[in-house]
């Protein structure tokens, strides 16, 4: 028999499963549960996309693309990026199309990450960028962010946290699950901090799109001096409701662009093809319909915020991404007790903010990546438990 | 955008089914704002009505549609005006729009029958005196309709909780 404990790799063993497992497989058995634990858009992809990427299967576009991705695509990100964003990347040496931006994330923590190097990683945030420092052998050193910093990294936070090893930043903004932005002040602050130094950003601009501030989102490698030490990673699945396609990238420097671009090479060849004949549809021609998403996803933002604070919840007004992110200390459980509860009690999923880092306890990430009506069905049955339970 | 654009688009979405209240928490604003603005857009006629759509074709009752192309002699100082008035005006003429190219108005008509759709073409339409001929096209199916899809079946399949 053989004893397949032994036989994983160490590191591999030494990472948790996800938090919410356990959870989730309940949630999927309750078939009359409203949930609004999901992290992708209710939109489904916007036809014109979809429309290209049936056009080129039709057409037999079935076979790999260069590995670094295609180059009417490529050419199309940058131009995208210098539109939207007001930087330039070269198409040929800077740019790299990836299996979503996760596999972007994953490439730029190996392609930088030694044995002990540490990677500064603000929380709550998204779940994967300590795993994969682990595995890169790196040291991942999470910042707790606060609510009354509106759960932004200050520069203070991050000079405490900068050590010889540290390595790598990780900017997470717009984020998940907070909903917090970075505006251009904020990170002019931490650009200064990082001046003259070696650290590499990795700045994860996944839900740019879904800022909904007056001034819109910075790219940090927009602030003066950062692009040189900035890998930006951005992607479809968020802005152009592209979750199934699973197509991401990555720009930034050449070396680090040739590196991942290697890595990519060996472990996923070329990005999906049909997907990346869809996505120049995308970078081309649908503004349009990412604006009238926007739109929608403000509405709904406003709606469910007025909702949980009119529960007498305190909730930090999240600036972009789709979720908020209400504080729930004031009932006396922890963020999994809670949501178990609500679950039992009211059938309404939500997602426990330890889930992103243990400075997410005390929170719950809702989604509003729903029909208002969901939304507003949910915040009902949230209401009567809030009642129920804050005596 | 404006504010009584993005409340404009809110209606045209939701229809008359969402609350003054929602459209409120929606927009950042107070109820009264919203019920003041809306009534501003009633009363500059900005907000024509409010309307359900329904599919006639799964219930039992039976509507005929067709779209009839008119070409028409305009009339000295009025135009097609005055004739388009005409024509509107009966209860059986859903849509009427001026058009550009080989025919002049286009007249969408609901019915009961084949029949009491023909008889109103050929008794009040065609009789009338700037009206030069008349084009009747049946609506087989309705596909979508002003901007709704009639048969949808995209449904919400995400997983129920992702990170």
């Amino acid at each position: 028999m053989i004893d397949y404990e032994k036989l994983l790799n160490n590191k591999v063993k030494t990472i948790p499963p996800s938090g919410i497992r356990k959870f989730f497989d309940l949630v999927s058995t309750m078939s009359d549960a409203i949930s609004l634990g999901v992290g992708e858009p209710d939109f489904h992809t916007p036809w014109s996309i979809r429309e290209a990427g049936i056009y080129s299967l039709e057409t037999g576009k079935t076979f790999y693309t260069a590995n670094a991705g295609l180059m009417e695509l490529r050419e199309e990100i940058c131009n995208y990026t210098q539109r939207k964003y007001n930087v330039s990347y070269n198409p040929k040496t800077e740019v790299l199309v990836t299996v979503g931006g996760s596999e972007a994330i994953d490439l730029a923590v190996r392609c930088l990450i030694s044995e002990g190097d540490e990677v500064l990683i603000p929380e709550p945030s998204f779940v994967c960028y300590k795993p994969c420092a682990t595995l890169a052998n790196g040291v991942a050193i999470p910042i707790e962010t606060k609510e009354e910093d509106n759960f932004k990294l200050t520069k203070e936070q991050l000079k405490s946290k900068i050590t010889d090893k540290t390595k790598l930043l990780i900017l997470p903004y717009p984020n998940n699950p907070t909903g917090a932005v970075m505006t251009k002040k904020d990170l002019e602050e931490i650009a200064e901090v990082l001046r003259g130094t070696d650290i590499m950003v990795l700045s994860d601009e996944i839900y740019s799109e879904l800022t909904y501030t007056p001034e819109g989102h910075t790219c940090f490698a927009a602030i003066d001096g950062m692009k040189e030490r900035t890998i930006v990673v951005n992607g479809f699945s968020k802005a152009f409701a592209m979750t199934g396609w699973r197509l991401g990238y990555a720009l930034g420097p050449e070396a680090v662009i040739k590196a991942m671009t290697k890595v990519h090479q060996y472990a996923i060849m070329s990005s999906p093809t049909t997907s990346q004949f869809a996505a120049i549809e995308a970078m081309k021609n649908c503004d349009k319909d990412v604006a009238e998403m926007v739109r929608e996803y403000n509405n709904r933002r406003r709606y469910i915020l007025e909702g949980f604070r009119s529960m007498g919840l305190s909730c930090f007004e999240p600036l972009g991404a789709f979720y908020v992110f209400p504080c729930i200390k004031s009932l006396n459980m922890t963020s999994e007790e809670f949501c178990q509860k609500l679950l039992d009690e009211e059938k309404v999923a939500v997602v426990p903010g330890n889930a992103f880092g243990e400075s997410g306890e005390g929170f719950v990430r809702c989604s509003y990546a729903y029909s208002v009506e969901s939304i507003d069905k949910a915040l009902k049955r949230i209401d009567r438990f809030v009642k129920k339970h804050k005596q | 955008m404006s504010e009584s654009t993005d409340i404009l688009k809110i209606l045209e979405q939701n229809g008359p089914m969402i609350s003054k209240e929602q459209i409120a928490q929606m927009t950042g604003k107070t109820e009264e704002e919203v019920a003041s603005i809306i009534a501003g857009l009633e009363k500059d006629n900005i907000i024509v009505g409010y309307k359900t759509m329904i599919n006639w074709d799964v219930t039992d009752t039976e509507i005929v549609s067709a779209l009839i192309e008119l070409k028409i002699t305009p009339q000295r100082g009025e135009g097609y005006d005055k004739v388009a008035e005409r024509i509107y005006k009966y209860p059986q003429v859903k849509s009427l729009f001026l058009m550009s190219g080989s025919y002049d108005l286009c007249v969408i008509i609901d019915g009961s029958s084949m029949k009491e759709v023909a008889l109103f073409v050929a008794q009040k339409l065609a009789p009338m005196d700037s009206v030069i001929s008349t084009a009747t096209h049946f609506v087989l199916k309705k596909y979508k309709d002003d901007g709704l899809i009639f048969y949808s079946d995209e449904k919400d399949t995400r997983q129920v909780i992702t990170l």
